[in-house]
């Protein structure tokens, strides 16, 4: 069956702070009733607490910056990976995700390995 | 041969499970038929020979992709159309649920719009990716490219094909209907090009219709999209003059209508009523109003009070500036100016659509607010040319 990344895009937010409990929950929510087609997944810190990193070539300096890659509104916030029937289901599930009607949710195929 | 391609398309792309090799293998199944078809002479059963053909050449492809997965070819080989003696047609219902497959699957909301149209063409109406090219007043490399990435979207994605679970079905249905829609407006009023029409995108526009109306004939959303169509393009003849400039609805000869597409689409667009409950599809909507249009002997003849409560309609269903200026339009007929340029004045967000202003020109003329009727025009001057045309679709 094909798996899906499910990634969410929605307001940059410390999702371990308090008055996140209730988005939090939800989540927990979704993960439960989705238990059995999740094949990973994370919710991720907020950007500020993210680092950039860059060589100028393969195994030479590195480069590193404060902050993360790309400066948008809606941030990646988290993901979850999903086996799915085909992309109806993928979305049908991608729905239910509060990252859905907190922000944006990509579904993007994932390679699978004997592609590899 | 161009539809029983489609027909064999849609069945051998639900036994393969891939829409890309599916294509492959009509198109070769074609060509052998264009070789042999002269010289040997056309087989009893065309649909069924392109069947097989098309089917064998699926095999083959299949064999010879290593990577592909077992069960593919598992499924075709072990279909039962493959065994001796079947030249049988397929029942008509299997075909149909195929095709609407196909429909779904072409016109699947995760595609851009202008692939699902692309998509359609290839697909649904079998033209070749030359002549999706020319339809779309696009390059050969730049369809080519599309088509093919569009395919890969399908695969990679696994975009299914089959008809969406009951509760979605609405509103995918309503995305078929869309695209359908796209096409015949691109070519109703083409977006780019020297010419005000691209006829040849409208022939498939309309054959499209008559696919979903088959597909599900007692779909009120399909029938008045089809009525809408056949009655739009029924005065194509009429909108331009000999010099090529589009000539407006009241300027037009009416002795150049299509009185056949006409007959045909009030005959359409009465089972599409037949089919409505209390809130009527706005294709169905807009097929009354350009039906009102159509049965008029002449613009000031016209049934204004009808067209006006079709619009009263489609504000409540469909809501949108556009349907309001066409209203506001249709109650100048009716009422008079005043009424109508109140009404156009009210109108916000169309400030660069060119047909407000010129619409504003005519009532202030009528006024004989002369200034203000030649500031109105000039500013509907400068604007793109190609936005009033498009409008003239609404009404």
């Amino acid at each position: 069956m094909p798996q899906y990344a499910a990634i969410i895009y929605s307001t940059d937010s410390d999702w371990t702070a308090p008055e996140h409990a209730d988005e939090m929950a939800e989540y927990g929510a979704f993960s439960e009733a989705a238990a059995a087609i999740i094949r990973g997944g994370a919710a991720l810190f907020p950007t500020s607490t993210a680092t950039t990193v860059r060589t100028d070539r393969k195994g030479g300096d590195v480069v590193v910056s404060d902050g993360p890659y790309a400066e948008t509104k809606e941030v990646l916030t988290g993901f979850f990976l999903l086996e799915c029937d085909d992309l109806d289901h993928a979305i049908a599930v991608a729905a239910t995700i509060p990252g859905a009607w907190n922000g944006a949710v990509e579904v993007r195929p994932v390679i699978p390995r004997e592609m590899d | 041969m161009r539809e029983s391609g489609r027909d064999v398309l849609a069945s051998l792309t639900r036994q393969v499970g891939d829409l890309g090799l599916a294509q492959d293998a009509v198109q070769d199944a074609v060509v052998r038929a264009l070789e042999t078809w002269p010289r040997d002479g056309v087989p009893p059963n065309p649909t069924a020979w392109l069947r097989l053909t098309a089917r064998r050449r699926a095999i083959d492809l299949i064999r010879r992709e290593r990577s592909r997965s077992a069960r593919e070819e598992r499924a075709v080989t072990s279909s039962p159309e493959l065994r001796p003696g079947w030249t049988a047609e397929i029942e008509p219902s299997v075909l149909d649920d195929d095709l609407l497959r196909l429909l779904f699957t072409c016109c699947h909301p995760s595609l851009a719009p202008p692939s699902r149209v692309a998509l359609a063409l290839r697909t649904l109406c079998g033209l070749t990716e030359a002549e999706v090219a020319r339809a779309l007043l696009s390059t050969p490399d730049a369809t080519a490219k599309r088509l093919v990435r569009a395919r890969q979207k399908i695969k990679a994605a696994h975009i299914p094909y089959e008809v969406p679970a009951d509760h979605e079905l609405p509103q995918r249905w309503d995305g078929v209907l869309s695209t359908v829609y796209l096409t015949f407006n691109e070519g109703y009023a083409a977006t780019a090009g020297a010419e005000l029409t691209r006829p040849p995108l409208l022939v498939e526009a309309v054959r499209l219709g008559r696919l979903l109306v088959r597909v599900q004939p007692d779909d009120a959303g399909a029938l008045g999209l089809l009525a809408l169509m056949l009655l739009q393009d029924s005065r194509r003849a009429a909108r331009v003059d000999e010099t090529g400039r589009p000539v407006l609805m009241a300027d037009q000869d009416r002795g150049l209508w299509d009185r056949d597409a006409i007959r045909e689409g009030v005959e359409v667009l009465g089972e599409a009523l037949r089919r409505s409950g209390d809130v009527p599809h706005r294709f169905v909507v807009q097929a009354a109003i350009s039906a009102c249009h159509a049965l008029a002997p002449t613009w000031p003849e016209t049934d204004w009070a009808a067209i006006v409560s079709w619009y009263d309609v489609l504000q409540r269903i469909d809501p949108s500036p556009v349907v309001a200026l066409n209203r506001a339009v249709a109650v100048g007929e009716l009422d008079g100016p005043d009424a109508a340029l109140k009404l156009l004045d009210a109108i916000t967000g169309l400030d660069t659509y060119a047909l407000l202003h010129a619409s504003r020109a005519v009532q202030l003329r009528r006024l004989g607010r002369i200034d203000e009727a030649r500031t109105a025009d000039e500013r509907a001057a400068r604007l793109p040319l190609n936005e009033p045309t498009r409008s003239l679709l609404v009404g």
